[in-house]
């Protein structure tokens, strides 16, 4: 026999996992150190295929990290300033316990500090990866920014992610790329499609953060760090990409205007700077000032009869998203005060709409309430006192699913005072089977230029309750069946009694045989004999496809009968209002 | 006033030690000093005779009488400065000044002279509590060293009393407890007094709110303000600062100390991907596993959502009542008539907090998720329309069992079908019409009958209790009846065999006779089932015990033997079978079914069931395959051929298999179950070994009804057709064709 005892746990998966605390000594890192590390370069704990093999037989619950990973990490220059960073606060709480005052303030003028960028290029090698990657680095730096500057973080990071949010909104602005806008209640939701990548992210609403001891802001901390760092060099590309001057300008002619009228108001220049961008309500400085745009003209490529549907669709879509991009052309909107003014400036601009405040509400206003010019007035209260004849007087709703519907909504339903029709999210797609609110109907009725009429409502509701019945129909076909056993057995039970009963012939009934329908019922019985026939595994499998999808259905339907109840429920009190 | 004339003397001669020392300093003083007396804010005159407020020591302890004196000396002192003094000349101006007081006194306070003057009762015993001469007679010493008496008080309470009243004076009269005489305080004294109550100056004329004479300010002024030349320190370079230096600049040198650093702000971002190549991928990115996005919003999200999509009370309820990680939904819906209403959501910073955390310490891993079509799982079989026939439909119903009916079985001509129940009967039927033709009472739930397959004779063998019967129902031509009875009447020699084994063999007798019954099989323990051998010769009965070897017999009808072919206990016996062409025997134990040569008597080989407990087999007629049905639910076929595993194991049914049966000439088999149906299956055997058996379910036959948890007991195909005829629980036996 002979060679050497091989042992266990040395060879194969084993080897390229290492666990947590591993990985630290072997950086040499504090835990702290080490979280910072991974999370400004990215590594994640990775979940082995066979974890009992890779934790050495034992079963205990443990976080394993790749090995070549750490590996990557030894060589990061961040771990120098890390420990640089040490040494600082060593030396500083030094010459503090020593009264060297001077000292420490030189060694606080000196404090190490890094720059992320190259793990940026680094950890998002093209531009297109970043955008991909974009969406956390939104949400988080929007909350940053609606923080106060009270503690919890450092003011220069509020103020940074404020700045940095104002010039991400003020792209999409200048690009009008906004898609998607949803009210939920955690926030609003924005979806823009940038570079052909889909960006969602949530602002919060603007109220001040009840601050809960169970979050750690530190971590919360370091993810800001790296995200402005990658905020600012995407915004930096994008406005490149626009031919707008970075970092922001506004436009020499807004400015001009601007400043007129609130050169007295604000004390600091560089202060109002911001503020005025974070208005919203101008455009920003071109590098290059061409006034016309040049669209660039899809060009026409022969193409085979199968790609021209594709084709065709891509174009009507595309002139769809143009449609999109000049909803509100042309419309002129002034915000009452108690509307929330940032997010709605953000989207009456996005799509080419004009907007104005009241000048005390915040800076940038461009007309006053007495604009006759002025199309629609958002309010959020029942009446308001002096109404003008030539303007329409919305909620505020009205903008956000005009935003989803892509056209311009009747404003009948969202008058002021009048019970506002569901708001529904944008982002749901409803596949066939899924259950899908009447309200949204209606929108896609609309789309389809068709006019809203109660007729229609209904039609679509009937239409809706078939689609449900095709749904049920294999069950159907059971209990079908199951009636017709029922009906052999009673004829059973009546010829097993036919002794006592007075013999009597009744007329028979032509049984119609329907040929589609025992067709049918032959397949779905074959079906059932064929699943009988399925292995194991696979019976497992569809059997869990199937709990599934009956769940959908289910689920929708749970819906429907809640939709039918409750419109029962309300026409009822209608009918009694009307008696009354 | 010798005393504190010395006195005086001593600090002038002090004062002239330092004045000498250096004139400038002197100089200085007297700048200081006109500082100093500048907030007395007097006539220069006064404040040179004022002196030093710093040396009126005595006057501070002196009583007021004391002060005025004083001050007189400290007015020498002033006018001494000035003079260069010599102790005559002291002499001389004390005269002249003292002069110079009584002037001025005069002018002040004529009173205050004369009491003075006249009775100069300067105690000197010096500051001391009068207390210690409360007991002399004396108070004192004067100058002279002689004792001053205390003045003769004849005052006493009521005195005072009236001196009260009298005395205009009186609320300004002090007691001086030195002198022990009473001192009328003059007007501008309780001035002086009321002053320093009131926390004022005592000065009346001493501004407090003057304006200030800033000295050093910062206009340049023509003159400086000393013409001091400067210190030669001021132009040597500091010794100790240059080591200050000399340790900085080696700090520097050694990059302890770093120069001050420039914040670079508006130019931090830049182009980063400038040059952006996408050949440089490191390997790292493609084994990188992003992180999932954060889910889209519903519906239910919404500050306005659909009424369907609010909660309910139930709904509501329930949400609270569960864990936070069992919550389908992590919020609950509301509804807001306006966006005014909306409040701060309370969990947004742990929302994000949360996925801050799942981005950097969640484990992840790469993971396949298979999009499956459910159809596409489904195995392509050919229809059972192309398989017909085999049966469909239910088409009869043989009614007349009381207890349910345990067995069944055909005859060989297909003609008659016996059944066995627990109501003690065995009743023939005719298959087409379903009537019954015969029934016998055996006195005993039957637990099995079993139709002789000869065609050649008519016998139904019978197992009930510890019995086997063997029956002639004589539905059969005469030829084929008195064949049976051929065989029934056995070998007529052989008699004497009785007694010698377990099983006792006996003839029936008139009543018995005539239902029928021609042969009873005493057998030690209650007999299980009956089986015959394809040649209707050899009978085989199952005794199910766990203890014993004697559970199956083997019962040779012609000869009238029996035989137990096993000598010990392979385990539970649950039914046998005979090979339908070889002399081969299946035992089929709980777990595994044995298959034994009867020619060799051994066993040839041992079928693992891979069941937890058989119910009951049958052989393929072609004798290749066996199927077995187990309690669990299971139909296991076994292609001896290939192995002693199953070939495919069937879980078709709900519920515990009771019966399987293979048809004699169609590729049917059929198994019965306790949740009332019989699957038919079609089972194609190759004569091509290398191909494997073809099983495809084509019918579910339903009918029977579900009593006391049984559903179908016994399951056997027709002979010939292909109809299957079951057996139930329902006291029914059912034909469907």
């Amino acid at each position: 026999m002979g060679g050497t005892q091989k042992k266990k746990y040395e060879r194969g998966s084993v080897t390229n996992y290492i666990t947590r605390n591993k990985a630290r000594k072997k950086l040499s890192l504090s835990l702290p150190d080490f979280r910072r590390l991974c999370i400004l370069k990215g590594i994640y704990p990775h979940e082995p295929k066979h974890k009992k093999k890779v934790n050495k037989g034992s079963t205990a619950p443990r976080t394993f990290y790749l090995l070549k990973d750490i590996r990557f990490l030894l060589h990061e220059p961040i771990v120098g300033k890390f420990r640089e960073y040490k040494v600082f606060v060593r030396k500083l709480k030094k010459a503090y316990g020593k009264t060297e005052y001077t000292n420490a303030q030189r060694l606080k003028e000196n404090k190490p500090t890094y720059k992320l960028d190259h793990i940026v290029k680094e950890r998002y090698p093209s531009f297109i990866d970043a955008l991909r990657d974009i969406d956390d680095a939104l949400c988080m730096c929007f909350l940053f920014s609606t923080f106060a500057r009270t503690g919890k973080c450092h003011v220069q990071t509020i103020q940074l992610c404020r700045r940095l949010t104002v010039e991400w909104m003020n792209y999409v602005i200048a690009s009008r790329s906004l898609k998607k806008v949803f009210i939920s209640i955690k926030g609003i939701y924005y979806q823009a499609e940038v570079v052909g990548q889909l960006i969602t992210w949530l602002v919060p609403y603007q109220f001040a953060h009840d601050h809960p001891t169970d979050v750690d802001y530190r971590v919360m901390a370091t993810f800001t760090e790296l995200y402005t760092t990658l905020l600012g060099f995407v915004n930096f590309r994008l406005y490149n990409s626009l031919n707008l001057l970075y970092p922001p300008k506004l436009d020499a002619k807004a400015e001009s205007e601007l400043k007129e009228a609130d050169d007295d108001d604000y004390a600091m220049n560089s202060e109002s700077y911001l503020e005025k961008l974070s208005a919203l309500s101008t455009s920003l400085a071109k590098v290059v000032s061409t006034t016309e745009e040049e669209e660039a003209q899809l060009d026409q490529f022969p193409v085979e009869d199968e790609d021209l549907e594709k084709m065709e669709a891509r174009e009507r879509e595309q002139k769809e998203q143009e449609a999109q991009k000049k909803l509100f052309e042309g419309h002129k909107f002034f915000l009452n005060r108690e509307v929330p003014r940032e997010p709605l400036a953000f989207l009456i601009r996005c799509f080419g709409g004009e907007v104005s405040w009241d000048k005390s509400v915040s800076i940038g206003s461009t007309y006053e309430v007495t604009d006759e010019t002025i199309t629609h007035q958002v309010a959020d209260r029942p009446n308001v006192d002096k109404q003008y004849i030539n303007r329409y007087y919305i909620q505020p709703q009205w903008v956000f699913d005009c935003v989803n519907a892509k056209i311009v909504l009747p404003v009948e339903d969202y008058f002021l005072g009048v019970t506002l029709p569901p708001h529904l999210s944008p982002f749901v797609e409803e596949k066939d089977g899924d259950y899908v609110p009447p309200e949204k109907l209606k929108i896609m009725a609309l789309q389809r230029g068709e006019k809203p009429a109660q007729e229609e409502e209904e039609e679509d509701e009937e239409e809706e309750e078939e689609d449900e019945d095709d749904d049920d129909e294999e069950e159907e076909e059971e209990e079908e069946e199951e009636e017709e056993e029922n009906n052999l057995k009673n004829l059973e039970k009546q010829r097993s009694q036919g002794k006592s009963l007075s013999v009597k012939v009744t007329a028979g009934k032509m049984k119609v045989e329907n040929p589609a329908r025992l067709e049918q019922e032959e397949k779905a019985e074959e079906k059932r004999l064929a699943i009988m026939m399925m292995k194991k595994k696979e019976k497992y499998l569809y059997d869990k496809i199937m709990f599934g999808k009956k769940r959908k259905v289910r689920e929708a339907n749970k819906l429907t009968a809640k939709r039918k109840a409750h419109d029962d429920a309300e026409k009822s009190k209608k009918k009694k209002k009307a008696n009354k | 006033m010798e005393q504190s004339s010395t006195r005086t003397e001593m600090e002038i001669v002090r004062k002239t030690v330092k004045k000498k020392r250096s004139k400038e300093e002197e100089q200085e003083e007297q700048e200081e000093q006109v500082e100093v007396f500048n907030l007395n804010n007097k006539t220069p005159e006064e404040e040179e005779d004022g002196g030093d407020l710093s040396d009126s020591e005595d006057s501070v302890f002196s009583g007021l009488e004391d002060s005025g004196s004083d001050s007189e000396d400290e007015e020498e002192d002033g006018s001494h400065e000035e003079d260069r003094k010599d102790e005559h000349i002291l002499q001389t101006k004390n005269k002249k000044k003292g002069g110079l007081t009584k002037e001025e006194e005069k002018q002040e306070d004529e009173y205050r002279q004369d009491s003075s003057d006249e009775e100069d009762i300067r105690n000197t015993v010096g500051n001391i509590p009068m207390d210690w001469y409360k007991d002399f007679p004396h108070i004192g010493y004067n100058l002279d060293g002689k004792k001053i008496f205390k003045p003769i008080r004849n005052k006493d309470e009521l005195d005072d009393f009236l001196d009260k009243m009298d005395n205009p004076d009186y609320w300004r009269t002090v007691h001086d407890k030195q002198t022990g005489s009473d001192i009328i305080l003059s007007d501008d004294q309780v001035a002086l007094v009321n002053r320093l109550q009131r926390g004022q100056f005592g000065d009346v004329h001493f501004n407090e709110y003057q304006p200030q004479v800033e000295f050093f300010s910062s206009d340049l002024m023509q003159h400086p303000v000393t013409n001091r030349p400067a210190d030669k320190r001021s132009f040597i370079p500091s010794l100790v600062e240059k080591d200050k230096v000399s340790k900085l600049v080696h700090a520097i040198k050694m990059g302890w100390i770093k120069p001050k650093r420039h914040e670079e702000g508006e130019g931090r971002y830049y182009d980063l991907w400038a040059n952006e190549d996408s050949s440089s991928g490191l390997a790292r990115h493609k084994m990188h596993l992003p992180a999932p996005r954060a889910p889209l919003p519903g519906h239910q999200e919404s500050y306005n959502p659909p009424p369907e999509y609010l909660f309910t009370e139930e709904e509501k309820a329930l949400w609270e009542q569960q864990d936070a990680s069992d919550r389908k939904c992590p919020f609950v819906p509301r509804r807001f008539s306006s966006l005014l209403q909306v409040p701060a959501f309370p969990r947004f910073l742990h929302e994000r907090f949360e996925r801050c955390l799942d981005l950097y310490l969640c484990p992840r891993q790469r993971k396949l998720r298979v999009n499956v079509n459910p159809e596409d799982l489904i195995p392509k079989l050919p229809k059972p329309k192309d398989l017909q026939p085999f049966p469909t439909t239910q088409s009869l119903v043989y009614r007349g069992h009381s207890g349910l009916v345990r067995s069944i079985s055909v005859s060989p001509s297909g003609q008659w079908l016996a059944s066995g129940s627990d109501d003690g009967s065995v009743r023939f039927w005719e298959v087409c019409s379903s009537r019954c033709m015969k029934t016998v009472q055996v006195g005993g739930a039957v637990k099995s009958v079993a139709w002789n397959p000869n065609p050649s004779v008519c016998l139904l063998a019978v197992a009930l209790d510890s019995l086997v019967l063997v029956l002639s129902p004589s539905l059969a031509d005469r030829q084929v009846v008195s064949a049976s009875e051929r065989l029934l009447s056995g070998p007529q020699g052989a008699e004497p065999v009785e007694g010698a084994g377990p099983v006792t063999w006996s003839d029936t007798e008139a009543e018995e006779l005539n239902q029928g019954i021609r042969l009873k099989i005493q057998h030690p323990k209650s007999v299980q089932q009956v089986v015959w051998h394809a040649k209707g010769d050899y009978l085989a009965s199952v005794m199910p015990d766990h203890s014993s070897h004697l559970q199956v017999f083997i019962h040779q009808v012609s000869r009238r033997r029996s035989q137990n072919p096993f000598r010990k206990n392979k385990g539970l016996v649950q039914c046998v079978s005979f090979h339908p062409i070889r002399p081969y025997f299946f035992v089929a134990t709980q777990r595994s079914v044995r298959i034994y040569n009867l020619v060799k008597q051994e066993m040839t080989k041992k079928l693992q069931a891979n069941s937890k407990w058989i119910s009951s087999m049958a052989v393929h007629p072609g004798g290749d395959h066996v199927i077995c049905g187990s309690y669990d639910c299971r139909l296991s076929w076994f292609d001896l051929d290939l192995s002693t595993k199953p070939y495919k194991m069937l879980r078709h049914h709900k519920k515990a298999v009771r019966s399987v049966a293979y048809h004699r000439l169609y590729p049917l088999f059929a198994s019965a179950s306790d949740d009332g149906s019989v699957i038919v299956c079609h089972g194609t055997v190759y004569n091509d070994l290398l191909q494997n058996p073809l099983l495809v379910p084509v019918k579910v036959l339903r009918g029977h009804v579900i009593t006391q948890d049984l559903g179908v007991l016994d399951v056997t195909f027709h002979p010939s057709q292909p109809w299957v005829f079951s057996s139930g629980a329902d006291a029914t036996i059912r034909l469907f064709t």
